[in-house]
């Protein structure tokens, strides 16, 4: 009924467009299971930025409609048409896993819905599959594996064998690894989405010898890697490198003392000097009392996104166009400091390179060591034909 | 033990659910819920797999563990031709239920050698197999299934992206599918199959070819599966291996036992109940699983003939 | 090609075809002795691998979250077995898969209000985190190794209780001809609670076990137990010789051809397609091996009926 009522005054005003009465956010993303840590990391920053600003984004009251895709793309598909068709949400975001969001986004796109993503920046929808509601807060896919490799090279890593699982983002992390890197790739392993137990992949990695191994192992599925790599005494054998998220809080929290001194590559870092970003690291830990991940500041940064746009769009959601305008134009401070969206909206920005280590307090956690790579845009944005509003 | 091997199906209760079903757009679009016409064509589209299950499990006394098969194949071919640029329905939807069909065929002939438990589990590795098949087809998407570009084409001036019309469709095939499966019951093959249920060495004994009626049975079977997992495809724009997991299996076992085997339209009413209450408890509670748990299980220990029974009872108390 | 490759591997699919009979030799009983379909068998791995979780973060001692688990557990089996699994055994198969497929759901959830629905964490003790150094250039998790050490305790204390004791007699009584032994003045119902506690402790065990291998999470049953029915009907329902053989046959097949398979299809395709279809074809290959059983033993390797 509110939609049609909406509809009509509309067309009795003559199609001007007013401010929404409030903003429906329809929250999906990956909530149980072994890689649930990662939801729910960014469900929280993303409460923490409503919760600031009293329940709102943007100025409008802000509802939050949380749903748990379990890391499967038919679950979230029926969630989906639930969201658009009962809960008429105005965003989507939080999906973490790429394949989940291959699966939703056309029916929402088509439906003229934003998706804003929180984490996964599939390549299918950075080049020509680029979309007006279509947004990456956080980074495209190849993004932090382009890093890696590039990270690798100067390290002088002669010979990897990459690892990723089995699904769109596990293919776009090998294909961005290899992108910049130089040296000799002795083998790519692709395991089951979600497996669990990798005895007999760290049986072909000792075999194959390499100098270096690069994982793409996001969750659960990260810490039983890095637990069972430890085990086997493969970190005696080899280097490994991870993306940030596999070498992030949950994982050290985990596994604990063998990861000091891993290398990783991420688009953020817990101790980047910024004020908006000590502020969220000292918020999210007195509010939750952990470490924020990665994941967390992608969730603090999506809210902000939206809340910057509604803010800018005067609350005229329901007016597509200059929502969207908003929404490209990224009118705030985020956490990783400089940043822009590029004409595919995703994200052009900095990735930094981060080791593990011991503070002086003891405790075990990532030290900001340098920046890879500066002002980086994907590769993908070129192919780009960006609709015009 | 006397067996009616006549599935009656009451007037009185299938007209008023047929009115019912054919209101139902509009009472969705005058209380604004379109979520609800979905979830409709939802129950439709496994009410129909779970009658094809039925024929087996009901009708032939052959529980198939691995009816998910063929409902995923049916899928995966409309998707499959969609990709190849064959989106009309008149030849994709035929095309899933012959590929299923011919799928159930290779199973059947073998699994139907065993019998029992051996049956279930051999029709339950089959199954498997082909997941894991359609798992590793990178052509087809893999492990992420296979997106649909766009819905199948019916023409005569309907479009299944329209939810009403992809209600109206779906509910006018189950309607004359499961009217010609009730036929197919109640025929000479229908009484031979429910025979070769009670007593197959009888059957076997005064000289009915057991083997080829089963066959044919487990074929049809597979068949309108297949039809079902066309329609499914077509509701969630993909056809993914999950649709072939043993899980959907056993889910749709459990609709067949729940609404009563044996019964003609107990299936149907099993598939209803089943999604209907995960929708409605899901409403209430976050722990809706223990409380559907807790149905299913009164079910079984206080109606052993599955929910069906209690339209019976009141037949013959009345 | 690599021994070393070989060898760590072979001790791969040894230590997961021993935790696969843990769970497949108490299936086989209860579903040979007292033909009732289990589909919740999976939920007691489930639950065990819970409480030795919760245990071990309490007190911080593996081995005795363990023992409380595998004691927990068993007396969880045996309130199911009295209270609601024993009207069942009488009942058609249909029903049994649906009652214990209620019971998945029960258990899921009931995991899921106590421990959330997040996975937990279960460490092994600290001593047995790191390799053993079985030969040079082998090392090895000393984790693993212990697994495997207990799997074929298991199996000999097994084998032992089966043969040589009077309730493995009654056992083997009760698997081979149900009707008779009641006839003969077993007291079948006892001799039912007992297999079942026993069958429970032992998926607490696998759970416990493999717990730190995979993770402890909801659902975690439901894959397993599929492989754990694969076995038992590999090597024939009732047998515990034939759930051994066949948890070993399935855990050597999944292991091995999970590295190899790849291995030989890259020396006939390219690289990307062998490594895209090595996975998928390594898992195929558990359920050819049981197709083709059934095919030509339709009883099983071993059955337990003459």
């Amino acid at each position: 009924m509110r939609r049609t009522l909406a509809a009509l005054t509309m067309a009795t005003l003559g199609l001007t467009a007013h401010a929404a009465d409030q903003i429906r956010i329809g929250f999906m993303s990956t909530l149980s299971g072994p890689s649930a840590a990662l939801g729910l990391d960014i469900r929280d920053a993303f409460n923490l930025v409503v919760r600031n600003n009293g329940g709102k984004l943007g100025g409008l009251p802000a509802e939050v409609v949380v749903v748990d895709d379990q890391m499967n793309p038919d679950t979230g598909k029926q969630l989906t048409a639930r969201l658009l068709k009962k809960d008429r949400v105005d965003v989507v975001t939080g999906i973490v896993f790429s394949n989940v969001m291959l699966a939703i986004a056309p029916s929402i796109l088509e439906n003229q819905t934003f998706l804003v993503s929180a984490n996964a920046g599939p390549g299918a929808f950075s080049g020509e599959g680029c979309n007006p509601y279509f947004y990456v807060a956080s980074w495209q896919n190849d993004g932090y594996h382009e890093a890696a490799g590039q990270f690798a090279n100067t390290k002088n890593l002669k010979s990897v064998v990459l690892l990723a699982p089995n699904y769109p983002a596990g293919k776009d992390a090998l294909t961005g690894f290899k992108r910049l890197y130089k040296g000799q790739v002795i083998e790519e392993i692709y395991t089951k989405l979600g497996q669990l137990d990798f005895a007999a992949e760290l049986a072909q990695v000792r075999a194959a010898k390499p100098q270096a191994v690069y994982i793409f192992q996001p969750g659960g599925m990260g810490i039983n890697f890095i637990k069972q790599w430890v085990a086997a005494g493969l970190d005696k054998q080899m280097t490994l490198i991870g993306p940030g998220f596999s070498a992030d809080e949950d994982v050290i929290k985990a596994v604990g003392e063998p990861m000091v001194g891993m290398f990783n590559t991420s688009h953020w870092a817990h101790d980047l000097g910024n004020a908006e970003n000590r502020r969220f690291v000292a918020d999210f830990q007195k509010t939750y009392g952990r470490m924020p991940t990665v994941y967390a500041a992608q969730g603090y940064d999506t809210a902000l996104l939206i809340d910057a746009a509604v803010r800018d769009a005067k609350g005229k959601i329901e007016d597509k166009a200059t929502f969207g305008k908003a929404l490209a134009s990224a009118n705030f401070k985020s956490v990783r400091g400089e940043f822009k969206l590029n004409v595919n909206h995703a994200p052009i920005q900095n990735y930094y390179l981060r080791q593990i280590w011991k503070d002086p307090n003891g405790r075990i956690t990532n030290k900001l060591v340098g920046t890879v790579l500066t002002n980086h845009a994907d590769a993908y944005a070129a192919a780009c034909k960006m609709k015009a509003w | 033990m006397a067996v009616a091997l006549h599935q009656r199906v009451r007037p009185a209760i299938v007209v008023p659910v047929l009115a019912v079903l054919c209101a139902l757009p509009l009472v969705t679009q005058w209380i604004d819920e379109p979520f609800y016409l979905v979830l409709a064509s939802r129950v439709l589209l496994f009410a129909l797999a779970a009658t094809s299950l039925n024929l087996l499990v009901g009708f032939g006394g052959m529980v198939s563990f691995g009816h998910a098969a063929f409902f995923g194949a049916g899928a995966y071919v409309v998707a499959i031709a969609a990709m190849e640029g064959v989106t009309s329905a008149w030849i994709a939807w035929p095309l899933a239920m012959g590929v299923s069909a011919l799928a159930a065929a290779v199973i059947g002939a073998i699994s139907l050698r065993t019998r029992g438990v051996y049956f279930i589990m051999i029709t339950l590795a089959f199954a498997q197999m082909m997941f894991y098949v359609f798992v590793s087809l990178k052509a087809y998407g893999g492990e992420d299934g296979l997106s649909l570009p766009r819905r199948s084409v019916i023409g005569l001036g309907l479009d299944l992206k329209s939810d009403t019309t992809f209600y109206y469709v779906v509910l006018a095939v189950c309607a004359v599918v499961i009217t010609l499966l009730w036929r197919l019951v109640n025929s000479r093959f229908g009484r031979a199959l429910q025979g070769v249920r009670e007593n197959e060495t009888r059957m076997e004994a005064v000289g009915f070819p057991v083997y080829r009626h089963k066959l044919v049975a487990f074929v049809i079977a597979g068949a309108v599966a297949g039809l079902a997992g066309a329609l499914a495809a077509n509701q969630n724009d993909m056809a993914s291996p999950s649709m072939l997991h043993w899980n959907q299996s056993g889910m749709l076992l459990v609709m067949v036992i729940l609404g009563g085997t044996g019964t003609f339209l107990g299936p149907a009413l099993g598939a209803t109940v089943m999604l209907l209450l995960e929708e409605t408890l899901a409403e209430f509670t976050l722990h809706w699983q223990f409380v559907m748990g807790g149905i299913l299980l009164a079910v079984v220990l206080l109606l052993p003939g599955g929910l069906a029974t209690l339209l019976q009872r009141r037949r013959t108390d009345g | 090609m690599d021994p070393i490759l070989v060898l760590e591997q072979s001790l791969n699919g040894l230590q997961f075809g021993l935790m696969l009979f843990l769970l497949a030799a108490g299936l086989t009983l209860v579903f040979g002795i007292m033909d009732m379909i289990n589909l919740a068998h999976g939920s007691l791995y489930m639950i065990g691998a819970y409480l030795a979780a919760a245990v071990a973060m309490a007190t911080g001692s593996f081995w005795l979250a363990v023992a409380v688990a595998m004691g927990g557990t068993a007396v969880i089996g045996v309130v199911l077995e009295v209270t609601l699994l024993r009207h069942l055994y009488q009942r058609d198969h249909l029903h049994q898969v649906l009652a214990t497929f209620a019971l998945i759901l029960m258990s899921n959830e009931a995991v899921r209000m106590i421990w959330g629905p997040t996975a937990l964490a279960l460490d092994p003790p600290p001593s047995l985190a790191g390799p053993v150094e079985l030969l040079p250039g082998l090392y090895y998790p000393a984790f693993r190794l212990v697994i495997i050490g207990v799997g074929l305790l298991v199996a000999v204390l097994l084998y032992f209780l089966v043969s040589h004791t009077r309730l493995g007699m009654l056992v083997r009584a009760g698997a081979s001809n149900r009707e008779m032994a009641r006839a003969m003045g077993v007291r079948v119902s006892l001799v039912f609670t007992i297999v079942f506690a026993i069958g429970a402790a032992l998926c607490a065990l696998a759970g416990a076990m493999l717990g730190p291998l995979f993770a402890v999470q909801v659902g975690m049953g439901e894959s397993i137990l599929i492989l754990a029915f694969v076995v038992i009907v590999i090597g024939g329902i009732g047998s515990i010789r034939g759930a051994l053989v066949g948890a070993l046959l399935v855990g050597m097949v999944d292991t091995v051809g999970r590295t190899f398979l790849p291995m030989w299809l890259r020396a006939v395709l390219p690289p990307t397609v062998a490594s895209n279809l090595g996975p998928a074809l390594a898992s195929v290959l558990i359920y050819v091996l049981m197709a083709g059983v059934l095919f030509w033993r339709p009883q099983g390797l071993f059955p337990a009926r003459g």
